[in-house]
Order: structure tokens, then C-alpha cells, then sequence
């Protein structure tokens, strides 16, 4: 019976992600000169289990070099090999290849074979530089005494991180020995021989661990007739063991000390090392006290583990739609009971009273399973700064705040792409070099702080630094350059939107960081998709903060209602700068090109909502009607509607599950009385006002 | 093993036994559509209008949370006068994992028709291109014009559903 395993591929390669990205964490808050001996074990508990799981899916690159970690990192935390920052280097690249090739196995990404190889031989340097030290200690023994009393030792990994074992099998038929020696050939390099007394004698040299080899094993006989010993470095394996019968002490020792020997030195508490030369007889205490120290390694690794469950994201969408409803009929029986005598129902009006509350906490219950802390994104800059920040030689102190505020999952996927870039921004541009601070009386490293805090309804990210701030008149050059709309007398926060125009980029030197002046305005699209607005703050010399404010979910929006004719219409609330009622004299007609409306100094086109969605309206005339400012993609319209209705907070529903995508509509929703009200697509209706007129007009 | 033929001989006496269809009126005309395409009957509601969709779109409204366009087979197969009040009725149905409402006149009943009840219908000009039909029905003296559902709710003419090419 074969089991499908690619059922369970999705999980591994979630606990794999989790278990880098906490590795990474773990990494980056290490004390090289004196680390944390609970850290070590964290990072090689995680090593440890990445590889667990890439051995069961068969995924051997990733065995690879996750066993070539782990070995590194049990010598490290076993103190038989000083952390040195080299180390800490090695281990970040590891955990990066370690992802490409998850990548790899997961969407079928390409993976950089070179870069696999390279960091192997790094961590097969790093390993072999300081293998030495224990060799001091330790080689003397076996050279000395070559007895096979050796077999005992923990498992030398030679160059390749690869083990010898010694495999000595019951007497079994020629055939399974065979199929067996076939099996255990696919995990490494094998060879056989004879027992005096026909028994059979494999020697493999394996990267896997001796549990592979029980496995394989068992499917041909029973494992506790199996004698497998650890053969050490291969000159002693030559030497002593292989060539001679083990005298019974030593096999019984090593068979006891098999549970031990299964995950070499997995336990916290590690015998000394003089155990390699013991004789077999004090092997097996040490293999006892062994295990207490490993049983209580893994009751902690389990005491950490997070009480969460895994739940398909469309179950809860499902949800939070059907607690959606469940609102609506709430506020529609309020709104019936509204007119009921209060004294006469007012026990009635008491119960709805209470439902109103709880339903209001059951959504706000449901809203928060989608929720996620900021720290799932802000955990991935800690690295980013710092390897930047190398790359640059500068200095930068990275701080997070608020890194528990919780945000929408689908936002905070949106996020990442636009905070990368203002974060890079500020390393590069915002935080000066050293010597530039120190001249400027300032610390040498600069500071940047990532914050992330809820004000009402949204989230505020903030991305600040202390650097040089930005230039105004360095700003203000390239926008007249750029044939930008600008006058030297505008507000300060006027000029520092201009960063976010296409194609602008004031930095001096096109780094390999930034500059290239592609960018910001991708970051205000991207945020202005997601609902959202950026500001900036910035002072010259004191450093430059850009805030992000997003709604803190997708699926609830914040509109405005407006009417033409009898139907009403929500437009979100991110797009609207302001209402007022046109003068006629503002209204001016462009021949064949529809009309404009003069708004401070500025024309901009008229958007007839009524002409486009084909309404009978009350007015036509925008001095009668109502005329709203849009902005969108850096362009201003004024929507020509009836009236303005009110301001809510709506929940967005899909147009296109049962129909087709609409032009001009981007979503409906159901208001309070049940019915569908469209909510618009600015973006699409700007655009579609910008092929009425040729270019937008400036005055 | 056994399960399976079971439910094969089901079908096939299901098909023996002919197939079940709701039968609806549009003008003086009467119509028939495969049951389980049905996934309700509702009363007509107002709906939402939708900017420059053709006539008989006529809108959208809330089916339970759900944005279901509404279509007005009067108007699309220019039968009878498209009027709505308290008796106008909605066949709401679920087609390819869409739901799609569809005004009628009015439902009368549920018919089973064996497969020798239904004629091949003839070639016409009819409204309904005969792609669209599966025959009709005969009903001692009522007869039927058997509607295929599914490929007409999901015809590029009724503009329901996005064009894959597009």
C-alpha cells in the first residue's frame, strides 16, 4: 500500500517556513562572543526538524544541507567549537538557499544549484576547520588503542557530513540480502562481506541517520537482530572494526547504546567526551544518562509549539460572509422595531438590544481570525538592514515597535513589496554614511524604526528614519526638470508627495540598492489599491518618516454614498479628497471634449455619472448638482452626482462570482434595507475620463 | 462493485421513467426547464440596475449575501409584457457553480416526460436559436418547449458569463 505524500507537502512546507523564518530570528539575536545556550538548541531544534521533514518527502537537497547545518550547530552547542561570526554568516546563507530550494520544491521555482554548492562547502569548510579541535582531543584514542571499542564513539561525520555504519546482519537468505544491499546502496556507497559464520556484513557510508537504515532494514527482518555500529572516521572503520568479529561486550554495549547513538548528541546534557575511549562496559550507563537529557529536550520542544490549528482560508471568508449577513438582518430588525411603541415591546426592544451587541461581538470575534501580527512582516528587515547596511557601510540601528498590531492576512501580503522598498529607501537614501553623522553631531548609526499602531479604523505603519531628511529644493529642481506642475512657494507636504511621481528619483548615485527611480510610485499604487494613503514627514537634517494608513481589512471598505437619479452609489472613501457644489461660472465647456471645472487654480475634467452609467438624473447642471474630487493615480477628476447620501462602512462583495466584470464597477455591496448598491471603480473611471480628454488640464 | 450498479440501474430506470422538468409560462407560451438546475422560487424583488447591461439584464440583488443577476427571459425572448408585480415570479438557478435568477411569468408545475414524449423540435426561426432546445413535450394537450438551460444561460448572447478569450 503506498500512501500519496504530496497531501502533506503543504504542511511541511508551512512548519518549514515557520521553523526558517524563527531560525533567521534566532540567528540575528545572537551573542557571537557569548550565545545563549537555549538559542543554539532553538536553532538546532529547527535545523533538525526541516530535515526530519525533507527525509520524509524524499526531498534530499534539502536533507543535504540541512544536515550539513545541523552537524555544524550540534558541535557549536555542545561547546566542542567556539560561534564565530563567520559562522552566524554561513548559517543566514544556509537558511537562504534552505528557502529558495523549499521555493524549489513548493511553486517549482528555479534554484541556483551554484549557490547550494557554495554554501555546502562553506559549512564543509567551516566544519572541517574546526574539526581538528575535537580530533586533538579525541584521535588519540582510536590511534592508540585502534580496538573496537571505537564503534562506541559518536558518529564522526567525515567531509561530506557523511557517516559510516557497519550493518551486520542475522543470518538471512541470500535474496534478502540482496534486496537489502540494493535499498541501503540508494542511501550511499555500500559494501558487503562474509562472516566467518555466513553472517553478512554491510559497510555504508551514508549521509542519513541510522533510523533510515532501521527502516529500510525492517521491511526484511526483524530490526532487533539487527547489529548496526557507528564505524567512526573511515581509518578507523579500515583499521579495526570491519576486519574482526566484535568481541560480545562490545556488540552488547553498542546495541545498547543504540538510542543514544540514533540522533548523535541530541540531548542537552552531553556526556564528556572521554566516552569515545571508555571501554564498551561504560558505554552503556552513559547511554542512560543520555536519555533523560534528550526526553526532556523534546517535552520542551512540544511545551513551544503553538496551539494553533490550520483552517483553509475560504472556510473562514465563508465565515466572516455569513456573520456579514447576520449584521445586515440585525440592522434591518433594528430598523423595524424602530418604529414599535417602546413601553409596549419593551421587552422585545431589550432582547434586540442585546443581540445587537452580541453580534457585534461575535463579527469583531471573526473579523480577528484574519488577522495577523505586523510581525510576520516585520521579522524579514531585521536581515534585509543588515545586510544592506554591510553592503553600504553605514550603520543602522533597526528598532520595530508595535510588532503585535494585528493586520487583514491579505493585506499584510500586500504589504511587504511597498515596505520593502521605503525600508531600503531609508537605509540608502535617508541614513547617512558614518563619517557624514559624526560631522553632523549625530551618532554614527543612524536609527530606523519600523512602527505599526491602529488609529480608528486603520493601521498606521511607519517607516522613520533620522537621516539627512529629504531636500526640498532638490525635489523641487527635478520636478521642474521632469516638466512637473510646481511652484517654489508650495506647502512642504505638497513637495514631498512629487517623490511619488513616476520616474522621479533625486538620489545622486544609481546604487544597486536604489535609485533607479522606479518605485515609489509603484509603493502609492500599490497602497492606494489596498485602500490606503501615504504621508510623509521629513525635516531637514533630523530625518524623514513616510506613514502608510491602511484599512485593517479588505472585505470591510469605508464609502461614501452618493445618488444620480434614483440609484445610489458608493465610492471609496481613500479616493475622495472633497465635495462642494460648482459656481456656473466655474463650469467651463470644451469644445468637443466634454467640460471642466475650475477648483482652485486647477481644471479638471468633469465626469457626468450619469452619461457614463446611462441614469435619467435630477440635475444636469453640475452648479445644481453635487461635483466630487477624485484622485487616483496621481490624477484629479470631479464626479458629477445628485446628491450626497451618507458615509458607511460597507462590506465589499464579488460582482463577477455569478456575473461578468462590469466597466466602472469594482464590487457591490448590501445595505442595511437588503438591497445591492454598486460600489465604483475610480481608477477605471478616471482613465475612461482621461480618453475624453486628451490630457488632463492644468492651468 | 455492487454499490455501483446499483446506482447505474438507478439511472437508467430514472432515464426509463423519463426526466423531470418545472414547467413555467412566458406570455402564452409554455416552457420547460430541467429541475435540478432549480435551485429556488421567489417572488420578484427590486433589483439593482446595472449601467449599460443590455435590456433584459435586468439587474442584481441580495440572494442571502449573494450578488445574483437578475435576467428577464420576456424581454430576451420578447414574449408578453414584461410587467412586475406581487405574482411575477424569479426561478433562481444555479448553473456551472453560478447563480443566475430568471424572470417569468408565472410556474405552474413540475411534468415527468419519458423520452417518447419528447419531440425533436422542428426547424424554425424561432427566438431560441434551436441549439438552445432539447425538443418538445407533449402533455396530453399541453405542450412544452423543453429549454436547455445551461447552454443558453451560458450562450456569449445572454453576456452572463466573461468570454474565456476575452
Amino acid at each position: 500500500m503506498t500512501i500519496d505524500m504530496s497531501q502533506f507537502y503543504q504542511v511541511f512546507f508551512d512548519e518549514a517556513d515557520e521553523l526558517l523564518a524563527e531560525m533567521e530570528k534566532l540567528l540575528l539575536a545572537l551573542d557571537v562572543s557569548a550565545p545563549d545556550s537555549e538559542d543554539l538548541n532553538a536553532i538546532f531544534r529547527a535545523a533538525h526538524s526541516i530535515k526530519g521533514g525533507a527525509a520524509t518527502f524524499a526531498f534530499n537537497d534539502i536533507t543535504e544541507v540541512t544536515h550539513m547545518l545541523e552537524s555544524l550547530l550540534d558541535r557549536i552547542r555542545k561547546g566542542e567549537m567556539a560561534l564565530t561570526p563567520e559562522h552566524v554568516e554561513a548559517f543566514l546563507v544556509s537558511k537562504d538557499v534552505l528557502t529558495m530550494q523549499m521555493d524549489g520544491h513548493h511553486h517549482g521555482s528555479s534554484v541556483d544549484q551554484d549557490a547550494v554548492a557554495s554554501v555546502c562547502l562553506r559549512l564543509k569548510a567551516l566544519s572541517q576547520g574546526i574539526a581538528e579541535v575535537p580530533a586533538a582531543v579525541a584521535s588519540p584514542a582510536p590511534a592508540v588503542a585502534p580496538e573496537p571499542a571505537s564503534a562506541d564513539a559518536a558518529p564522526v561525520a567525515d567531509a561530506d557530513g557523511n557517516c559510516s555504519f557497519r550493518i551486520e546482519l542475522p543470518e538471512v537468505p541470500q535474496r534478502d540480502v540482496d534486496a537489502l544491499a540494493a535499498e541501503l546502496g540508494l542511501l550511499g556507497t555500500i559494501s558487503q562481506e562474509t562472516l566467518a559464520d555466513k553472517r553478512v556484513v554491510f559497510t555504508l557510508t551514508t549521509p542519513e541517520s541510522q533510523d533510515s537504515i532501521v527502516a529500510i532494514c525492517s521491511f526484511v527482518l526483524d530490526p532487533d537482530d539487527l547489529k548496526i555500529t557507528h564505524g567512526g572516521a573511515e581509518g578507523a572503520l579500515q583499521s579495526g572494526v570491519t576486519n574482526a568479529d566484535l568481541p560480545l561486550a562490545a556488540q552488547a554495549g553498542a546495541a545498547e547504546a543504540k538510542p543514544a547513538v540514533e540522533e548523535p548528541g541530541y540531548g542537552i546534557f552531553e556526556p564528556e567526551k572521554t566516552d569515545a575511549v571508555s571501554p564498551p562496559a561504560a558505554a552503556a550507563p552513559a547511554a542512560e544518562a543520555r536519555n533523560p537529557g534528550r526526553r526532556a529536550t523534546d517535552k520542551e520542544g512540544a511545551g513551544q509549539e503553538s496551539s494553533s490549528i490550520r483552517v483553509g482560508i475560504e472556510k473562514v471568508d465563508q465565515l466572516i460572509n455569513l456573520v456579514g449577513e447576520l449584521v445586515i438582518t440585525q440592522a434591518m430588525i433594528e430598523q423595524r422595531i424602530g418604529v414599535l411603541d417602546p413601553i409596549q415591546y419593551e421587552r422585545l426592544l431589550n432582547s434586540v438590544g442585546q443581540l445587537t451587541r452580541n453580534t457585534r461581538d461575535l463579527q469583531e470575534a471573526v473579523m480577528s481570525i484574519r488577522m495577523m501580527p505586523m510581525d510576520y512582516v516585520f521579522s524579514r528587515f531585521p536581515r534585509m538592514v543588515r545586510d544592506l547596511a554591510g553592503k553600504l557601510g553605514k550603520k543602522v540601528d533597526f528598532v520595530t515597535r508595535g510588532a503585535a498590531t494585528e493586520l487583514d492576512k491579505g493585506l499584510i501580503e500586500r504589504i511587504v513589496d511597498p515596505l520593502t522598498h521605503l525600508v531600503r529607501n531609508s537605509v540608502d537614501h535617508g541614513i547617512e554614511m558614518p563619517e557624514k553623522r559624526r560631522a553632523a553631531g549625530k551618532n554614527e548609526a543612524g536609527k530606523l524604526t519600523l512602527s505599526a499602531a491602529h488609529q480608528g479604523g486603520n493601521i498606521v505603519i511607519e517607516v522613520s528614519d533620522d537621516g539627512g531628511g529629504l531636500s526640498r529644493d532638490r525635489i523641487l529642481d527635478k520636478a521642474k526638470q521632469q516638466g512637473l506642475p510646481v511652484s517654489d512657494t508650495m506647502p512642504d507636504a505638497d513637495v514631498w508627495q512629487l517623490i511619488f511621481a513616476p520616474g522621479f528619483s533625486t538620489a545622486e548615485v544609481v546604487t544597486d540598492v536604489s535609485g533607479r527611480g522606479v518605485g515609489m510610485d509603484v509603493v502609492k499604487r500599490n497602497i492606494t489599491a489596498m485602500g490606503g494613503t501615504v504621508d510623509i514627514r521629513s525635516v531637514p537634517g533630523a530625518g524623514t518618516t513616510i506613514a502608510i494608513s491602511l484599512p485593517l481589512t479588505l472585505a470591510i471598505l469605508d464609502g461614501m454614498s452618493v445618488r444620480v437619479g434614483e440609484e445610489v452609489y458608493i465610492l471609496p472613501l481613500g479616493y475622495v479628497i472633497e465635495s462642494l457644489q460648482p459656481v456656473a461660472a466655474d463650469v467651463k465647456d470644451i469644445a468637443g471634449q466634454g467640460q471642466v471645472v475650475k477648483i482652485r487654480e486647477e481644471y479638471l475634467p468633469l465626469i457626468p455619472l450619469y452619461q457614463i452609467f446611462a441614469i435619467e438624473p435630477n440635475f444636469t447642471d453640475p452648479a445644481q448638482g453635487i461635483v466630487v474630487i477624485l484622485e487616483a493615480d496621481g490624477k484629479k477628476a470631479a464626479l458629477l452626482v445628485d446628491a450626497l447620501v451618507g458615509q458607511q462602512q460597507v462590506v465589499v462583495k464579488n460582482l463577477e462570482s455569478n456575473f461578468r466584470k462590469v466597466a466602472g464597477i469594482s464590487g457591490a455591496t448590501i445595505l442595511g434595507d437588503g438591497g445591492v448598491s454598486l460600489i465604483l471603480d475610480v481608477s477605471a473611471l478616471l482613465r475612461s475620463s482621461r480618453q475624453l480628454n486628451a490630457d488632463p488640464v492644468f492651468f | 462493485m455492487s454499490y455501483s450498479t446499483q446506482t447505474q440501474a438507478q439511472t437508467e430506470a430514472g432515464e426509463d421513467a423519463g426526466k423531470e422538468f418545472l414547467a413555467f409560462t412566458l406570455g402564452r407560451e409554455e416552457y420547460g426547464i430541467d429541475i435540478l438546475r432549480v435551485q429556488e422560487i421567489r417572488g420578484y424583488e427590486p433589483v439593482t440596475r446595472i449601467a449599460n447591461a443590455p435590456d433584459f439584464i435586468k439587474g442584481v440583488v441580495n440572494l442571502r449575501g449573494i450578488i445574483v443577476p437578475v435576467v428577464d427571459m420576456r424581454i430576451k425572448l420578447n414574449l408578453g409584457s414584461p410587467t412586475y408585480d406581487q405574482f411575477t415570479v424569479v426561478i433562481i438557478l444555479s448553473i456551472a457553480g453560478r447563480v443566475v435568477g430568471m424572470v417569468v411569468d408565472s410556474v405552474s408545475d413540475v411534468t415527468t416526460l419519458s423520452p417518447d414524449q419528447v419531440k425533436p423540435a422542428p426547424e424554425m426561426g424561432t427566438t431560441i436559436d434551436s441549439d438552445y432546445l432539447i425538443g418538445l413535450g407533449t402533455l396530453n394537450e399541453r405542450m412544452l418547449i423543453l429549454v436547455d438551460i445551461d447552454k443558453l444561460m451560458s450562450s456569449p448572447e445572454m453576456g452572463l458569463i466573461e468570454k474565456i478569450a476575452a
